[in-house]
């Protein structure tokens, strides 16, 4: 979908920023809003481009920075850091050779921390793009990590 | 026809992660491979609730559960029991204390203390029918109110229920609705909060994926109470299947005429529509969610004036959390009093709880307002996993508080949980062992609130950060006599002094640490001790030379390099470049390592 007909489809009204900005974020390759999206949104709407940055830069949710095709959000909320999700961090940094807040060099992944993901039953939990992951172990995440990496997931 | 057995696969989130979703195709896969497809129903559910033992299949009429189901055992599940009719025994239920095998699911004691009306159609009914949700008198309620109650009647009967908001301030609900019903404007709003934010807590997520449409038919009582015909429902952007299952529920109600123009040709018009956060917990505050919507930063305002007086777009509007919108219909539908006959004095009803941490039992539980800590987290949770004890758990997430053994045969309300310096919040129990810090707990929290705090006043933005510091300092051994005090002092003047809610309550985890564990946190400073072990500053790690085999296993396994010994030499760790990482500790085959914490007495 071009960004013309996502714009098309909202009322010229402020609380739709948060709306279209999610779109424009899917629409992205890098999974990020570049600064030109934030024009075309602060134009179409009638509103300052501060007014939309502002916004966009508020939610963490939202990127100004693109990042890779995967986003990996992993829960680091307390029922999840007792039930070890550091270690989990540990195994996530060391195979893909990344810091949280960072991409890999390929721009596959994106590794982040989450505020908790509500499925803390089968804590830690980490959630790649859409998809929930819980119970997980070292093992586990690298069986996750490699299906990602090979395009079977 | 009708079918021989109803199979429920629960799909919740717990279970769907742990792969149900394959079950379910498999066990289509298998039923077809053995005839059994006219015979058969197999319904994908919302969340059951025990969570520990997902993924979790239930099969009807027999009432029979199976736990922990593995693709692999679908095709003994559909040869011997739904051919030959004998339940596969290995996956049944066992009761931990009897041994004994427990085939229906309602003699499990995970079930038996609950009492589910917020839940009772999750992991009962597929989430995505509106069918089945009105066979289980699915917007009878809002006909009711709408034809036969005028809205004075309906805001009686919800006032005689007692109901107070289950967000977490456990405010009356129908004084909110009265104050909205009241207030003078052309436009009113219902809003729901769906944005659960707190760390261990996920009932509001399993009530809109497994039940949507009751959250639906309450904010559209509730729209018709105080003269709204539009509602938002204001969903994190971190449960996406949660806004999918709810736009569904719309779209079928509106097709239905259960939302729409002119319901039940009463002449009330209610319109709802999903609106997303997009990862900011701040935005659970009422009027940091307003703003949100409004398109614009979730930053919130100080109050008065309310929402109910001045909300979305400054018109008046009716803010209530997903489980407290859940209530309505019920009492609608049995009255108030009856609703009024559940729980204790102050608290009417029933709460559900998410437990998690270390429990055996993890899952979501609705009890009756007045149950006691202790039937919550061992008759229903199961007590600690093997070898842990529990000796505290922390209640109402990073605004909440912990609560301690001596406590937990205390009755849950509003009130009780406030009193022991916990509270409510949105009903996330996270239980503790002995293998857990409170002040690393506590920094923990701390540090989640710092990051989260949306940086408009100052008491939070700045205070908070430096009780962190100080925290921070005690658990790296680094706290002075004094800092206790001083943490208490300043949490204290934040509580008072914060803009909204977050920061109000973001001492809380800190103050009650302190207020039970003020022994803990003197070890620290003291003695540099840790006794769970957990703070990686305050530990030792030294060879005991009597049990070294001298294999160097530990000494190629460290870092940093700093193990002394070769081959026949015993082995020796120089401290001052420890970095603690405990690497020898986890690989030394003959338990040579050996870890101790604070200062050799």
């Amino acid at each position: 979908m071009k960004k013309e007909e996502i714009l098309y489809k909202y009322e010229k009204r402020k609380d739709n920023v948060l709306y279209i900005l999610h779109e424009f974020q899917d629409l992205n390759p890098y999974n990020y809003v570049t600064d030109d999206d934030m024009q075309l949104i602060a134009d179409y709407i009638g509103i300052p481009y501060s007014k939309v940055y502002g916004t966009a830069s508020f939610y963490s949710m939202i990127s100004e920075k693109p990042r890779g095709k995967h986003i990996i959000r992993l829960c680091d909320s307390p029922p999840c850091h007792l039930m070890g999700s550091i270690d989990i961090l540990d195994v996530i940094k060391e195979e893909l050779k990344i810091e949280v807040g960072e991409t890999t060099p390929d721009m596959i992944f994106t590794l982040e921390k989450t505020a908790c993901l509500g499925v803390c039953g089968v804590a830690p939990v980490m959630m790649i793009d859409d998809e929930v992951y819980g119970n997980l172990t070292p093992k586990k995440v690298r069986k996750i990590l490699t299906e990602y990496k090979e395009g079977t997931k | 026809m009708a079918q021989r057995l109803n199979v429920l696969v629960c799909s919740g989130a717990s279970c769907l992660s742990s792969g149900s979703i394959e079950i379910k195709k498999k066990m289509l896969e298998e039923i077809k491979k053995a005839g059994l497809e006219d015979e058969i129903r197999i319904i994908e559910t919302g969340c059951m609730g025990p969570c520990e033992l997902g993924p979790v299949i239930l099969v009807y009429p027999d009432e029979i559960l199976y736990k922990k189901v593995k693709k692999k055992d679908v095709e003994e599940i559909v040869e011997n029991h739904f051919l030959k009719g004998r339940p596969v025994e290995r996956l049944l239920y066992k009761s931990p204390e009897t041994e004994k095998l427990i085939k229906k699911h309602e003699e499990i004691d995970y079930f038996k203390k609950q009492k589910k009306i917020v839940l009772r159609n999750c992991g009962m009914i597929d989430p995505e029918s509106l069918e089945e949700y009105v066979a289980l008198d699915g917007y009878e309620a809002l006909g009711k109110a709408l034809t036969e109650m005028s809205r004075d009647e309906v805001l009686k009967e919800i006032e005689t229920s007692g109901l107070r908001g289950r967000g977490g301030a456990g405010f009356p609900t129908h004084l909110k609705w009265k104050f909205t019903k009241d207030a003078e404007g052309d436009q009113k709003f219902v809003v729901c909060n769906a944005d659960e934010g707190d760390p261990g807590a996920f009932m509001d997520r399993s009530v809109v994926e497994g039940d949507p449409h009751t959250v639906l038919e309450g904010m559209a009582i509730a729209g018709y109470v105080v003269g709204a015909s539009k509602g938002y429902i204001y969903v994190r952007a971190e449960y996406p299947l949660a806004i999918e299952r709810l736009r569904k529920a719309i779209k079928d109600a509106k097709e239905y005429g259960f939302l729409g123009e002119n319901i039940f040709d009463s002449g009330f018009d209610f319109d709802l529509e999903v609106r997303i956060g997009a990862g900011a917990f701040v935005c659970g505050e009422e009027t940091a969610l307003i703003h949100s919507i409004e398109g614009k930063r979730g930053t919130p305002r100080p109050r008065p004036p309310y929402p109910s007086i001045s909300g979305l777009w400054e018109k008046p509007t009716n803010l209530n959390n997903v489980e407290t919108y859940a209530n309505v219909r019920h009492i609608i539908l049995k009255g108030g009093d009856w609703f009024a006959s559940i729980g204790t004095e102050s608290s009417k009803g029933t709460k559900v709880f998410a437990l998690s941490g270390d429990i055996q039992n993890t899952g979501l539980a609705e009890v009756p307002m007045g149950t006691t800590i202790n039937e919550l987290i061992y008759d229903i949770g199961g007590g600690a996993p093997e070898g842990k004890e529990i000796k505290a758990v922390q209640l109402g997430g990073p605004s909440g508080g912990c609560i301690t053994k001596e406590y937990f045969d205390t009755p849950i309300d509003y009130e009780s949980l406030t009193e022991l310096g916990a509270m409510m919040g949105s009903g996330g129990v996270i239980a503790m062992s002995q293998d857990t810090c409170m002040v690393n707990t506590a920094k923990f929290f701390l540090d989640f609130n710092t990051f989260e705090s949306c940086g408009k006043c100052t008491p939070c933005r700045v205070g908070l950060k430096q009780m962190y510091k100080m925290l921070d300092k005690i658990t790296k051994g680094e706290g002075e006599k004094g800092d206790i005090d001083k943490l208490v002092e300043l949490g204290e003047s934040i509580k008072k002094t914060a803009l909204c809610g977050l920061g109000q309550t973001a001492p809380n985890p800190v103050l009650s640490t302190i207020k039970y564990f003020r022994n803990e946190y003197r070890q620290h400073i003291e003695n540099k001790k840790c006794s769970a072990m957990v703070c990686t500053d305050l530990l030792t790690y030294t060879i005991d030379p009597d049990k070294c085999k001298a294999c160097t296993l530990c000494a190629q396994n460290c870092p940093v390099d700093c193990i002394d010994g070769e081959r026949g030499v015993v082995h020796e760790i120089r401290e001052d470049e420890c970095i603690k990482c405990g690497n020898c500790y986890d690989v030394c085959p003959f338990d040579a390592v050996i870890k101790t914490t604070g200062e050799l007495e």
